[in-house]
């Protein structure tokens, strides 16, 4: 956690100094930067767009007001995000992550992964565990945490298991298991 | 309504083991507190062999009122005199309470002996967006706790945005056997557990509704965790509960509610499975419909006939959900139609064509919510065929102050000369001009509601260029019977020298981005006699503009000002001169501790109290 936290430090400081094509005074940029920064990503300008229109803290654009226009953020939260169907984007496929003795419950967007590594890693840095060595007969070993997701049958399955298409599609939510329940998992496959 | 009273009264009769000849000779309410409001009762009325003439008075007087129900006809007869006080204390079973910091629940629990149903509003409005810190208060947990000793007959709670834990759930079900009605609107700090224990220990329960509240996903099967056999639920609404649902469960839980009229589903129950709900509950008489999609459109089966389940529920008068719709299955709702009087495609990304189909079949709605997507032109096609039309609301699709925004004055205009029995209204749009404004308010003259929001800040009318005063002028003028008014768009100090000389019964005013000066808020408030909740943001008030409103705050049930001009000073004299207003100031969370030195007031929040400043304000919160 500290690492982190010396690197958005370093990173403040080089602000100062630095020389942008931003006019004085327009700290936007910046903003979604060190946003950015929190997640070890270093991102490009064109990306940051993107990740920050996905990422569950984004600042507000320019001109955005706190609680303006005022529509609660259920009601913003439920309106269908599917539009039409020649949208070829795809809205981001949002699942719940949970982790097992974690107090709170987390969002990500499966879209903005590519594949499984990506995937693990992210989770790894959210929930600040590490997974273990993955084979396909053994599953997950050298941890005491394992990620297991639901799939839309309702079974719950070692992620890695399915081709990556395959497991986008059909999974409805993660589960970040510790401990016994978790060696449990391995062996169904 | 009479018949509810009446057996309600028996209840409480039966369980505190009264004969209600002698209601009148029942426990005294403490004496020991000091404030005015106490009574003693009369002594000699214990040593009278026969019924003295004070008693027969109150026995008539208490039979009497046991018809009045309204709670501003009650609050008049407890003016009355003491007696009068003491009796309509009696015979109060259903208690609102429109600030729950207004005062504590021991002052409830010390006049109010024998209540059966509990309103409570918790959080002001502004909450909703972000305007107020997390773990500001308004926890349900001491009020449980006193209700829970007090009156365990008690039958029905209502709460709007209060904090509400699993454990003060779990002690709601466990205190009350006969608890019939639970509704949480806008609350949060419950999840699946705290439901399922209501769900299981309430067997009397007959409404469950969850309403606009944040509820955890605990992973528990809530919905298997009601009791086996049948069941007395009249209602269950769960559309927030943003969890997936054992359905096979919820299933069988229709089956065995015969009673079951209003059933709102979340997202997670597909079309398929809505129709199987449907197929056991041709009864119902409102429906949230989930997803409104199908699981999984696979080739071989054959698909269910939706339209044919719709046509089965005749009752079938409100329907909403929609919330993952796919279009192709919308035209099942079809058959229901001509007998709809309230329709909610607020979730759904409904274009006009795709609502006009729908839409012209709708000849009895009253109550219409949608989406901005429908365009003016489906305002149009609602303007044309829905005359009975009561209340409409139209939400952005896309809530950004620089949106597109399809609609305008336009679809305003023609829902103003389609529907003139309106009123309620709330528009957001991004165009908006001073003659639809007088349209409306010259068409439909029966407004109470209207709130219109113009997305971009300071927007002026889009045709004139000019200021959206007169407009709001012609609303307060001509619409008599308004009671709610919330304005927006470029608006002088001569817009609320309007709202203060006409808006004669407005009891609730939204001020957001407008007026130039104090003067704005002293019109507001040396005007609109009947004026209780004032709540602005970002406007140019300062310290001169608050003390004009020094003669009335006590009888306003609050005042929130933020991002105003407000300096601690000024609050803090309000505070000193009015020691029967609890004034709070703070900012947002993560302000640093050198607060004190800081004069500017972020946030101002004020409302009258029976018993003084709240002892569990959070650190971030000052009572001046």
């Amino acid at each position: 956690m500290s690492t982190s936290f010396e690197k958005m430090d370093e990173f403040v400081n080089l602000k100062e100094t630095e020389l942008r094509l931003g006019l004085p005074g327009t700290d936007n940029v910046c903003e979604e930067r060190e946003k950015v920064s929190c997640c070890n990503k270093r991102a490009l300008p064109s990306e940051i767009e993107s990740s920050t229109r996905k990422s569950e803290t984004s600042p507000p654009r320019k001109g955005q007001i706190v609680g303006w226009p005022p529509v609660r953020s259920y009601r913003k939260n439920n309106i269908q995000t599917k539009k039409n169907e020649s949208d070829n984007e795809g809205q981001g496929i949002y699942v719940k992550v949970s982790m097992d003795g974690a107090p709170y419950l987390r969002k990500i967007d499966l879209s903005c992964y590519k594949g499984y590594s990506e995937l693990l890693k992210a989770l790894e840095m959210m929930f600040k565990f590490c997974v273990g060595e993955y084979s396909e007969r053994q599953g997950y070993e050298g941890s005491d945490f394992v990620p297991t997701y639901e799939d839309k049958d309702g079974d719950w399955m070692l992620i890695g298991d399915v081709p990556w298409e395959m497991f986008v599609r059909t999974c409805k939510r993660l589960r970040i298991m510790k401990g016994s329940e978790a060696k449990g998992l391995g062996c169904v496959v | 309504m009479r018949e509810d009273n009446l057996e309600m009264s028996e209840n409480v009769e039966r369980y505190l083991q009264l004969d209600p000849r002698s209601a009148a000779i029942s426990q005294p309410p403490s004496s020991s507190s000091s404030a005015a409001a106490f009574v003693s009762p009369a002594n000699k009325s214990r040593n009278c062999n026969s019924p003295c003439p004070d008693h027969v008075l109150e026995n008539v007087l208490e039979n009497v009122l046991q018809f009045l129900t309204s709670k501003c006809d009650r609050n008049a007869v407890s003016l009355v005199c003491k007696s009068w006080w003491r009796v309509e204390a009696q015979t109060r079973f259903e208690v609102f309470i429109g600030n729950c910091y207004s005062l504590s629940p021991d002052r409830l629990t010390h006049r109010f002996k024998r209540v059966r149903s509990l309103v409570l509003k918790g959080k002001p409005r502004f909450a909703d967006f972000n305007l107020m810190p997390p773990n500001w208060g308004a926890q349900f947990a001491p009020w449980v706790a006193a209700t829970a000793k007090a009156y365990p007959w008690l039958e029905k709670v209502h709460l709007k945005r209060m904090f509400v834990t699993d454990d003060d759930l779990a002690l709601l079900a466990e205190s009350f056997p006969g608890f019939k009605e639970l509704t949480l609107v806008c609350c949060e700090g419950f999840g699946t557990s705290g439901i399922a224990i209501v769900a299981n220990k309430c067997r009397q329960l007959k409404v469950l509704d969850l309403i606009e509240s944040e509820v955890t996903d605990g992973e528990v099967d809530w919905i298997s965790c009601f009791p086996e056999g049948e069941t007395q639920l009249k209602s269950l609404s769960f559309d927030c509960v943003d969890s997936s649902i054992n359905f096979k469960a919820l299933e069988g839980l229709v089956v065995r509610s015969p009673f079951l009229e209003k059933l709102r589903t979340n997202r997670f129950v597909s079309l398929d499975e809505l129709h199987r709900l449907m197929v056991r509950a041709p009864q119902l008489t409102s429906l949230g419909t989930g997803s409104f999609s199908p699981e999984d459109v696979s080739q071989g089966e054959q698909e269910p006939d939706y339209a044919a389940a719709f046509r089965a529920c005749k009752s079938l008068v409100c329907l909403s959900g929609f919330k993952e719709f796919t279009p192709e299955y919308l035209p099942a709702i079809s058959p229901v139609c001509a007998n709809l009087t309230s329709l909610n495609f607020s979730y759904a990304n409904i274009s006009p064509d795709m609502l006009k189909p729908i839409i012209r079949n709708c000849h009895n709605i009253r109550v219409f919510w949608a989406l901005d997507s429908i365009c003016d032109e489906g305002l149009q096609a609602v303007a044309a065929t829905c005359k009975e039309l009561r209340e409409l609301r139209v939400f952005p699709f896309d809530p950004r102050e620089d949106s597109e925004g399809p609609i305008s004055e336009v679809g305003f205009q023609a829902i103003s000369e389609g529907c003139r029995k309106l009123e309620s209204i709330l528009y957001f749009c991004q165009r908006m001009t001073n003659g639809a404004l007088t349209a409306m308010s010259e068409n439909c003259p029966d407004l109470t509601v209207f709130r219109l929001c113009i997305m971009g800040r300071h927007r002026p009318d889009h045709v004139t260029g000019k200021p959206m005063d007169e407009g709001f002028g012609a609303i307060v003028k001509n619409c008599k019977k308004l009671t709610r008014l919330a304005v927006s768009g470029l608006l002088t100090d001569e817009a609320f020298s309007y709202i203060g000389e006409y808006g004669k019964l407005i009891r609730t005013l939204t001020v957001g981005f407008a007026g130039d000066s104090d003067m704005a808020l002293r019109y507001v408030l040396e005007g609109c006699p009947k004026l209780q909740k004032l709540e602005i943001r970002d406007s140019p008030f300062g310290d001169v503009g608050l003390r004009s409103g020094m003669h009335r705050y006590y009888n306003m049930r609050f005042l929130w000002m933020s991002s105003c001009t407000l300096s601690r000073g000024g609050c803090r004299d309000v505070a000193h001169d009015l020691s029967n207003v609890v004034v709070e100031v703070f900012g947002s969370d993560d302000d640093d501790d050198d607060d004190f030195t800081r004069d500017y007031v972020e946030t101002l929040y004020m409302y009258r109290s029976l018993d003084g400043p709240r002892k569990d304000a959070p650190k971030f919160v000052t009572i001046l």
